[in-house]
């Protein structure tokens, strides 16, 4: 059986894992940011623990994914629940750190102009900091996402599904079709997360940050 | 009014204020200056409480502002930086529009203030109101920076040094256009900056600081008569020099040393190939030891020269000269007569130290009055 002939066989598994591939990383990224974003903001304001939080995520950052999941595995069985466990912790990292460096990077001519004015720190943050370390910000989220479609494939080994459970099934039985209609997918939805992140990026810059961060 | 009382504040063991005590009245322009490190900046930014002094008081019209609310005062106070700190992710107008909005101003109150700030520094509303702030000169950003300052009509406002990074020109245009705005509208104006032209051209009261203190507190006129320390008259060394530009000045002041020279021997063709690159229609001719023969000029070659001949034939020597050490007046007097409309300056060997021209005298002349001018 040729690839194509496989592809379009097995057309209704294969787009069922890929569905289940976006929502571990549609869920595990939007975790990621929901937990370090707030946190990245939170260390540009304790600077003095900031160091050490980051090198613990970047410790943790460095354990294999397979060894984490094993972890998870032992903690809280098979399934979804463990993998996007996970699949979130991994996607903090990217994200917490350029959301800290984000900020912290923003002039400092700016937050003066911006005190000196009369603004509160709260609206120092959301109309200067924030809108200045977006796309730094915004960056972290794609370097992330661009991870986790990756990673999430290892998910598959602790039955959560998606292309990984394609991947794996070829490995094990030697098949190079199941391997490919795991890879080749991932591989797509990699770039294109990446592209359309990108794409929504440039679409929000206001004209008078072009050119001034990539 | 703005009233220092006994302010002093310290990081650590250093003290950058040593209980200031002094009054802004309102209306005034005040300008403070001093070496690096006399504490002019941190004076300046204990008014808006960016800097919260160790122990005295500030009184703004006769509130202590250590009472009032930080960030309300440092609305009703404007304040221009040096870095200009537009915030580049909003445009011209929202930039000038942000204490306004920080304020709760409608859009119909604040839109008209950006358009009168804007026509006030002659740029007008329609071209610059939506452009970002990269797409400004560096001149145009900080008229921004300064209209940002003014939007919410502060009684005072407070700057930073803020001409400090724009070249020479577009910073004599924007304290024209500074002091111009202040007359006007009649703000208080507290000015910090280290350089003592600007000081001197803008200030109704100049405060000298120095180590924490305050040296002296006068105006232009008065500060310049009577310095009260000798760190002050040098600061403003060549203003005061211009009071008495009389003493003593001598040729060699005047005159510029770039010159062309020639050797007597050299020919007609030569030397008027030279000129012409040069640009200039005349030259000085000197003897085998270099020392003045003459001087030939474009006009001269071409009524008495053959192609060939030697320019030491020819050369006139009607042009005066005078010795480098020659007095400035009599010097003056001699470009008046000079047929040729300049002076050839000699050294003590006869050799040649340089020309005096009508320009170089102007210009040398300026120099002295004004200060050192831009060539």
């Amino acid at each position: 059986m040729t690839l194509i002939e496989f592809f379009i066989v097995n057309q209704k598994d294969i787009l069922g894992c890929l569905i289940r591939h976006f929502q571990l990383v549609g869920i595990s990224v939007t975790t990621g940011m929901l937990i370090a974003v707030p946190l990245g903001i939170f260390l540009t304001r304790v600077r003095r623990i900031a160091p050490l939080v980051l090198n613990f995520a970047g410790m943790i950052q460095t354990i294999p994914g397979l060894v984490m999941l094993g972890f998870a595995l032992l903690l809280f069985g098979i399934g979804l629940l463990p993998a996007l466990l996970v699949l979130s912790i991994y996607a903090i990292l990217p994200i917490l750190h350029n959301t800290y460096t984000g900020i912290t990077e923003v002039e400092k001519s700016y937050i003066e102009a911006a005190r000196g004015i009369g603004m509160t720190d709260s609206q120092i943050l959301l109309k200067v900091e924030l809108p200045l370390a977006r796309s730094t910000i915004v960056g972290g989220i794609r370097t992330s996402t661009v991870f986790t479609v990756s990673w999430a494939t290892l998910a598959g080994l602790i039955g959560a599904g998606g292309l990984g459970d394609l991947i794996w099934t070829g490995l094990s039985t030697y098949n190079t079709n199941f391997i490919l209609a795991g890879a080749i997918p991932s591989a797509i939805v990699a770039v294109i997360l990446s592209g359309l992140i990108h794409l929504i990026q440039k679409k929000l810059t206001p004209r008078g940050l072009k050119g001034v961060s990539a | 009014m703005i009233k220092f009382e006994n302010v002093s504040k310290s990081y650590g063991e250093s003290k950058v204020l040593k209980g200031l005590s002094f009054q802004i009245k309102q209306g005034d322009f005040v300008v403070l200056i001093g070496p690096s490190g006399c504490g002019k900046t941190t004076t300046l930014k204990t008014i808006n409480r960016l800097i919260q002094p160790d122990s005295g008081k500030i009184l703004i019209d006769g509130k202590d502002s250590a009472q009032l609310n930080p960030v309300e005062l440092r609305r009703s106070i404007g304040y221009v930086i040096q870095q200009i700190g537009l915030f580049p992710n909003m445009t011209v107008e929202e930039n000038i529009a942000v204490v306004p909005k920080l304020l709760n101003y409608p859009k119909e109150k604040w839109q008209p203030i950006v358009k009168e700030l804007l026509t006030l520094v002659g740029m007008p509303y329609e071209e610059n109101a939506h452009k970002y702030p990269s797409e400004l000169s560096g001149g145009q950003q900080q008229r921004i920076g300064v209209l940002r300052a003014l939007a919410a009509s502060p009684p005072i406002v407070l700057m930073d040094e803020p001409f400090g990074a724009l070249d020479p020109i577009t910073r004599e245009s924007l304290q024209e256009e500074v002091r111009r705005i202040q007359k006007k509208l009649k703000k208080t104006i507290v000015f910090v900056t280290h350089d003592m032209d600007e000081a001197l051209k803008m200030a109704d009261v100049i405060v000298f600081m120095s180590g924490g203190k305050i040296l002296q507190m006068a105006s232009p006129e008065e500060m310049l008569q009577h310095p009260a320390d000798p760190l002050i008259s040098e600061f403003m060394g060549k203003h005061r020099s211009a009071l008495s530009v009389n003493a003593a000045m001598s040729a060699a002041e005047f005159m510029k040393t770039r010159v062309l020279k020639a050797a007597r021997s050299m020919q007609t063709l030569q030397s008027i190939e030279l000129m012409r690159n040069r640009d200039v229609n005349s030259m000085i001719v000197l003897n085998d030891d270099d020392t003045y023969a003459g001087t030939v000029s474009l006009d001269t070659i071409k009524s008495h020269g053959k192609a060939g001949r030697a320019i030491g034939e020819f050369m006139e020597t009607t042009v005066p000269t005078v010795n480098l050490k020659e007095d400035a007046r009599d010097t003056f007097e001699k470009l008046y007569t000079s047929p040729a409309g300049y002076v050839v300056v000699l050294n003590d060997d006869m050799t040649v130290a340089g020309l005096i021209t009508k320009t170089s005298m102007a210009k040398a002349m300026g120099d002295a009055l004004w200060g050192e001018m831009i060539s």
